[in-house]
């Protein structure tokens, strides 16, 4: 799976691009129906294909990053992208953020964090943790079409 | 009624949701969102919506009227409600659950009560309204014309 070349200088110090960046594979994580109907339905537009979660736990899950899987991955993400709400129950988006960056298999993966909340403090907070991008809610076209664009390069 | 005059009623119709406050802007995102691949979107997520806020609704009456209220999960509940108003653009019922929280913060039940009972106020207007504007578009649609999304200019 060949990188598509370099990502733009305001991107990331690894210089990640999304693999396979044709049709984008994003998990989408938020507890709340109307929302995770939204994204799907703004990232689809986008030409994504997404698969949903309605808490950390099953995002982890989907990912293969259960406990007993941890090291059982090669390397190959499932995903492309995860774009996952802050404020969730039990696994806040920040604690799945912490998981994926730890993983050996997912560290790479871009991981955006949503927020209905214009907090500071959480958003350096989300930024420092390795969170490639923080956005208000509720999103807009422009703002997901803006995402799925720098990420494709 | 021929087609041009259902479709001045609705942009009339839509403007004053708009004017008065029941919509904002977000709203109009979701009708951007509607296409040929999924026509029946917005009556899908406001449905979704109304289906969700009528739990969420039940579940504060619940909580509020225990001998010890756990402001908590008060709160809880009222954050998924804003954050769904929020995301289809039903502006008065987000706004008033942000005067919901601030009260769940001071742990003043009367006054979460009173947001309790105008937050359903608002649910079941807000309900009406778009059920109104939906069956016009039915009838634009059944009367083989389209909405006139882009001739809403604020």
């Amino acid at each position: 799976m060949a990188s598509t070349g370099s990502s733009s200088s305001s991107w990331s110090s690894s210089n990640w691009v999304m693999e396979n960046a044709a049709t984008p594979h994003v998990l989408a994580v938020d507890d709340n129906l109307i929302d995770r109907k939204l994204v799907e339905k703004l990232l689809r537009n986008s030409s994504c294909k997404v698969t949903t979660a309605e808490n950390g736990p099953r995002a982890l899950e989907f990912l293969g990053l259960t406990d007993s899987e941890q090291n059982a991955m090669n390397g190959r993400s499932k995903v492309n992208l995860v774009i996952t709400d802050y404020c969730m129950p039990g696994m806040t988006g920040y604690e799945l953020l912490k998981k994926i960056k730890e993983s050996s298999s997912m560290k790479e993966v871009p991981v955006v964090i949503m927020s209905s909340e214009n907090i500071p403090t959480r958003i350096n907070q989300c930024l420092e943790e390795g969170a490639q991008m923080f956005m208000l809610k509720p999103l807009k076209q422009s703002d997901v079409k803006k995402l799925t664009c720098q990420l494709m390069n | 009624m021929e087609v041009g005059q259902m479709q001045r009623q609705w942009i009339d119709y839509t403007r004053s949701l708009f004017i008065e406050g029941f919509l904002d802007a977000q709203f109009l995102q979701l009708e951007q969102l509607q296409d040929d691949n999924n026509p029946d979107f917005v009556v899908e997520v406001v449905s979704l919506f109304f289906q969700d806020s009528h739990k969420l609704l039940n579940d504060l009456t619940v909580a509020l009227d225990q001998k010890s209220v756990d402001f908590k999960m008060v709160d809880a509940h009222v954050h998924q409600l804003k954050g769904s108003s929020s995301s289809i653009g039903a502006q008065r019922v987000k706004n008033c659950c942000i005067a919901f929280r601030n009260l769940c913060e001071e742990q003043n039940i009367d006054g979460c009560l009173k947001c309790l009972h105008q937050v359903k106020q608002e649910c079941c207007l807000v309900k009406n309204k778009l059920e109104t504007l939906f069956r016009l578009e039915q009838q634009i649609m059944a009367a083989g014309g389209s909405i006139p999304l882009m001739e809403l200019s604020f």
